[in-house]
């Protein structure tokens, strides 16, 4: 099972352990929210404008963004997923940190700075710069909606079991009570804080993950001296499978297809992410070009030393807690990082319980955030991509247009608090890992084809959207994820025909193909003069908003 | 056929966006060619290598059990330490692009920028 499955399946809970720190977990819970509402209400007394509901009124400082970045872009399937893989699967565990941080200098070299300095509001911009509008439009909201709500659902089921595991609320209608209410804090989040709000809630987040972490990280490395061979040693032993919890295969090494299945769930991880639309839309929110680069570059950093850390959390987890008692508070391993919490501090000591309950709030913190960007992505690309340019050609106001936006975050935030409820038992790995696929094959070719290839076309952008689109979607749905399978989301029924569970070895080649194909059949000539606007701009930020 | 105007200029804040033509020439002109092959001639080659380098990685992970998990010293293997490489090498890359944009590009690009909006 992926480590991005974050919180997937049935969890038995360790609500023993959590059941009398309830109140503690609850007032933090509590606090986070109240404390990211107030932030809420005073962003949203200050955004006036489109550009301040946006992009933030683009005014955030390098420092700031790349810590708003980090915070939208670590969910919960880092911070549990990843420390949950390692507690179970060792080394296997860890790989999935590096595709999710190298995948960031395909951001840095190659989209960053020419999307800041050609785009205004949303990821279409940039798309359908140099084409027709309306139908480019069109598509690239589609699929900056389809990647987000499959994002989002993943973020909402992984919400119900974490905040259901913690509290020890088990029937279902608790459940859905949950989802419900992460779903409403979104859309108020988003509805009245916009950009502004949004990015303040992923800076606390950040801080509070990144501080988390290193308690963490320190009280592993305290307990082992400081000595990371004695603590993969150990790790390695209480593991009970040796040495090759150490080395890469525990997971994946299976067979020739879990071996195939590895290769192409590292290239959707490492093309995923510069396709992204609520990470793209960050780079909105700073001054300009320059500063997009150095937000990246504190990103990296923030990113990287946290992902660095999972090596702590995970192999610390190993160390120091039974395996079954990890497989049976959750098979996935998902509640490995706040058992290891209450395990550092000592199980039945006040330490223990505080630790525990921080650790749960900063986990909930992250699921908030990141919800929070993936619904202002989507709702943003409605109203300025599909209302503003497509539906009213151009002519809505910005009043009309942030009243668009405003009401396509209830709309979204309704979606997904519907989907999410009915996704609450399914197993969500195929979700996060359909998101990174759909986007880096429907998403990745259009931005680099826009800003790079002369001769890229309006058909050239159509086939490789909806191409990559359609096949990335199309195989997961006949994949292991979806049936077939005893953890798939319809275990009972098998209309599996594709043997691997991420399909981005098949489709993000298609969505390049198509991209290529479409442009070379296509009739019509390509707008030079636009392109020229377009590649002056995004190479030295012209006219840039 | 006229494509509708992208993005719609709306409330005119921002500079005022030269024409049409006035992109055309900066395209073509010397200057901006050299901005641009400074640019491409930097970022093409270091993605090729780093995506290369971090396949490398996931294939030696997949088909190289026995040399990923030789032990180096204590129990540190070679997996770990590659590993921790792919991290070093992403931080390197990072700054090594930022220091060559600072350097050559960011020069260039305001040049022209100025040049550019201060002449619309």
């Amino acid at each position: 099972m992926s480590p991005m499955t974050l919180l997937a399946g049935d969890t038995v809970l360790a609500a023993n352990e959590a059941s009398e720190h309830r109140p503690l977990i609850i007032s933090l819970f509590a606090a986070f929210v109240v404390a990211t509402l107030f932030i809420t209400i005073w962003a949203g007394r200050q955004t006036k404008d489109a550009a301040d509901f946006y992009a933030g009124g683009r005014s955030f400082s390098a420092f700031q963004n790349g810590l708003a970045v980090s915070g939208d872009y670590m969910s919960a399937a880092s911070f549990l997923g990843i420390a949950g893989a390692i507690a179970l699967f060792g080394y296997d565990g860890f790989l999935y940190s590096i595709g999710f941080l190298v995948a960031w200098l395909v951001a840095l070299l190659l989209v960053a700075e020419p999307l800041r300095n050609s785009g205004r509001y949303t990821m279409g911009d940039v798309l359908a710069y140099r084409m027709r509008q309306r139908p480019v439009r069109t598509a690239a909201g589609t699929s900056t909606i389809v990647v987000s709500i499959f994002y989002l659902l993943a973020q909402m089921a992984g919400a119900g079991v974490l905040v259901s595991l913690l509290l020890g609320i088990t029937s279902d209608a608790g459940k859905i009570g949950i989802v419900a209410l992460v779903g409403v804090l979104m859309i108020v989040y988003v509805s009245i804080g916009g950009m502004k709000g949004t990015t303040w809630v992923q800076m606390v987040k950040a801080v509070l993950l990144i501080g988390g972490t290193l308690l963490i990280t320190f009280l592993v490395l305290l307990k082992f001296n400081f000595n990371i061979s004695d603590l993969l040693g150990t790790a390695a032993e209480n593991s009970g499978k040796g040495a090759a919890f150490l080395e890469p295969g525990l997971q994946y090494g299976l067979n020739a297809t879990s071996k195939l299945d590895f290769i192409s769930l590292g290239i959707a991880l490492v093309l995923g992410t510069a396709g992204l639309p609520h990470i793209l839309i960050r780079f909105y929110t700073v001054p300009n070009a320059k500063a997009a680069r150095k937000s990246v570059n504190w990103a990296i950093g923030i990113i990287g030393g946290f992902y660095l850390m999972t090596i702590a959390l995970g192999f610390g987890a190993a160390a120091l807690i039974k395996p079954d008692e990890i497989i049976a508070s959750n098979p996935a391993g998902n509640t490995a990082a706040p058992l290891l919490a209450l395990h550092l501090g000592g199980v039945d000591s006040a330490w223990g319980a505080i630790l525990l309950a921080t650790i749960s709030a900063v986990a909930f913190a992250t699921i908030l955030a990141v919800v929070a960007g993936l619904t202002l992505a989507s709702s943003s690309s409605f109203a300025h991509d599909i209302y503003a340019n497509v539906i009213k050609k151009g002519q809505a106001t910005e009043k009309e247009e942030i009243r668009a936006a405003r009401l396509a975050t209830i709309g979204i935030g309704a979606v997904s608090i519907l989907l999410g409820a009915m996704a609450r038992d399914l197993n969500v790995a195929g979700l996060v890992a359909l998101a990174f696929a759909v986007a880096a094959s429907a998403n990745l070719p259009t931005i680099l084809y826009s800003l790079f290839w002369k001769r890229f076309t309006t058909q050239g952008a159509l086939w490789s959207i909806y191409g990559g689109l359609i096949v990335a979607v199309g195989l997961v749905l006949f994949s292991p994820v979806v049936s077939g399978d005893p953890k798939a989301m319809f275990p009972d029924v098998d209309f599996a025909w594709f043997p691997l569970k991420n399909p981005g070895l098949i489709s993000i080649p298609f969505g390049f193909l198509m991209g290529w194909l479409g442009t070379v059949l296509s009739k019509e000539e390509p707008d030079t003069g636009k392109y020229a606007e377009l590649e002056v701009r995004s190479l030295t930020g012209t006219g840039a908003h | 056929m006229a494509t509708d105007a992208p993005p719609p200029s709306k409330g005119g804040t921002g500079p005022e966006t030269p024409s049409t033509e006035a992109f055309r020439e900066v395209q073509e002109s010397a200057e901006f060619g050299e901005l641009r092959r400074s640019y491409r001639s930097f970022a093409f080659p270091l993605t090729v290598a780093f995506i290369t380098w971090y396949l490398l990685y996931v294939l030696l992970s997949n088909y190289a059990g026995g040399f990923m998990g030789a032990k180096l010293f204590g129990n540190i293997n070679v997996a770990f330490v590659f590993g921790i490489l792919q991290f070093v090498t992403t931080f390197l890359i990072a700054w090594w692009y930022s220091r060559h944009a600072a350097a050559k590009l960011d020069p260039k690009a305001e040049a022209i920028k100025s040049r550019m909006e201060g002449g619309a």
